[in-house]
């Protein structure tokens, strides 16, 4: 469990970027952190790996506290995936990124060898095994950068955008995939400002804006909500806003579905012919 | 005459084994808006590298076939002559930025133009305003958020006041309400200035409203070149892996479910619109 306990964080340069953040996340759950750029989100999952250490208040994983651990103790546990590939990429070839972390945990040999090769089969990477990670495209690092931390099978998965450079078919990849990490009880964290993809995989929603939590529920109650949609910056799912369009004429405001608007749409037609 | 055009285009990076892109043909006029679209590691970022001559200039490689940008055949003019044409603005922002401040980051390019200091500092300004990072001037750019890097790079680029602008993926790093900004701030560009735009983006939702023409790219050839509208509505076996708005998809499955629905929106507005419409004409 991670267990954020009145956490402030100030960066040396004076900016304030969490102002009392509170918040539990039990083993197990999906959740998305979303916001606003600079509302604090990747500073606040940066606390949970020990990247960073609260300048007040204390983060606990699994009843330890991140101020009293390496972060390379706490990496085994909590594996973490920069938004940014090209912070974390560094080896020759793409299979030697992969191996790479599984070599310092000590891992042997043919165990190396067998989540290497789930790793890039499970992101579509295979073809690249022997390939510069810096010969690929924006979108496929970020999936190297996956594929590396993967493999070193960690409970806990914190993901700083993900969808940034997928398209649409790796985006349901990484919908499914996630979806099965977290089937197999992988406790899955996401930070992102995607709002399509967040409607899409309806996790528990963490809401930050100026530092702080504004809002935690279910992605349909959340995302839903043009006050706390508006107050955060972001821009309601597609569906929702043609949908609250028509709340006037009696549709509901917190669909996000396309199948589901359809639905509601053609049951309001026939209910319209009788 | 056309701005970009590229005839029998084909592009191998030093040591690949097969071309990034093949036999592009492919005619961009002055003014349009053009929305580059395609699955990941389609080829649309190397097509983008040839307009400003990046490739073959910094790249290597091969580069066979024909092609001119603002009348220069890019092979045969270094990359500062190109760059008075056309602007850049790479996928991602700390490749271009690295300058102590932002506003030198801005003005950077400017001065090496050799512009007068008094049209130096206006276009500066109104480049920070346009992208809504004036305030930021005096930070380090490396201090800021990932979507205030990318802001920077938009307006270091702006501030060139180019004929042609290409965007490599520019809001993949924004929150949805700065990239709507941000497109919308590009699509004045084009609008009000004349100002060409190539805009490389997998958020369709966000950016089809403002294109003239959508471009599909697919294992290095261009599949689908049209009207926003045209091309999602007809060619939803070639979108699937490229992602067709959700307000496109909602009206496709409405329409099939026997809803006369008019015109093809690109949306919520609009759609919610024909909803309205149909729902009354339907009672009628």
């Amino acid at each position: 469990m991670i267990d954020v306990k009145d956490v402030y964080f100030t960066y040396p340069n004076g900016v304030e970027a969490l102002r009392g953040v509170s918040l539990q996340i039990t083993d197990g759950e999906f959740v998305a952190i979303m916001g606003q750029n600079g509302a604090g989100k990747t500073t606040l999952v940066k606390h949970f790996n020990g990247l960073l250490k609260p300048t007040r208040g204390r983060v606990l994983v699994d009843d330890v506290d991140t101020r009293h651990v390496s972060v390379a103790t706490l990496a085994r546990k909590v594996g973490f995936v920069f938004q940014n590939p090209d912070h974390q990429l560094f080896s020759e070839t793409v299979e030697d990124e992969i191996s790479f972390a599984l070599k310092n945990f000590g891992f042997d040999e043919k165990t190396i060898k067998e989540r290497v090769n789930w790793a890039l089969n499970i992101l579509d990477l295979t073809r690249y095994r022997g390939t510069s990670p810096f010969m690929l495209s924006g979108g496929e690092r970020k999936r190297v950068a996956l594929a590396s931390v993967l493999a070193w099978d960690p409970k806990i998965l914190i993901l700083d955008e993900p969808t940034i450079g997928q398209d649409r078919n790796q985006k349901e990849r990484l919908r499914q995939f996630i979806l099965q990490m977290n089937h197999q009880g992988k406790t899955v964290v996401i930070v992102t400002h995607d709002i399509e993809f967040v409607a899409e995989c309806e996790p528990r929603v963490v809401l930050m804006a100026n530092g702080k939590i504004v809002a935690d529920g279910a992605a349909r109650n959340v995302l839903t909500d043009p006050d706390l949609i508006a107050k955060s910056w972001l821009i309601l799912p597609e569906i929702t806003n043609v949908l609250l369009n028509l709340k006037d004429i009696g549709f509901p405001a917190n669909v996000m579905d396309v199948y589901e608007a359809r639905d509601l749409i053609i049951e309001r037609i026939g209910w319209a012919r009788k | 005459m056309a701005i970009i055009e590229a005839r029998n285009l084909t592009y191998t990076y030093p040591y690949a084994e097969s071309p990034a892109f093949k036999n592009v043909t492919l005619k961009i006029e002055r003014g349009e808006f053009i929305l580059l679209t395609g699955p990941s590691g389609c080829g649309k970022t190397t097509l983008c590298r040839c307009f400003n001559g990046l490739i073959p200039h910094f790249y290597g490689g091969k580069l066979e076939g024909e092609i001119t940008v603002a009348g220069l055949r890019t092979t045969e003019h270094p990359i500062h002559e190109i760059a008075h044409h056309v602007g850049l603005v790479f996928q991602n922002p700390e490749n271009q930025l690295f300058a102590l401040t932002i506003e030198k980051d801005v003005a950077f390019g400017l001065e090496n133009l050799g512009l007068p200091r008094d049209e130096m500092r206006r276009r500066v300004d109104w480049a920070l305003k346009v992208t809504g990072i004036y305030d930021l001037k005096d930070r380090a750019p490396y201090e800021v958020s990932g979507g205030q890097q990318q802001r920077v790079a938009i307006a270091s680029v702006l501030a060139m006041q180019p004929e042609v602008i290409v965007l490599d993926e520019p809001t993949s790093f924004l929150d949805p309400l700065s990239a709507k900004n941000i497109l919308e701030v590009i699509n004045r560009l084009n609008k009000e200035l004349g100002i060409t735009v190539v805009l490389v983006e997998h958020r369709l939702d966000l950016a089809a409203k403002y294109a003239n023409r959508v471009i599909v790219m697919n294992d290095g050839q261009i599949i689908l070149d049209g009207e926003p509208r045209k091309v999602f509505l007809e060619n939803e076996a070639a979108l699937i892996g490229v992602g067709i708005p959700k307000v496109i998809r909602l009206y496709m499955l409405l329409k099939r479910s026997g809803l006369n629905i008019s015109g093809v929106p690109l949306s919520p507005e609009e759609l919610s619109k024909s909803i309205m419409e149909a729902l009354i004409f339907d009672r009628c």
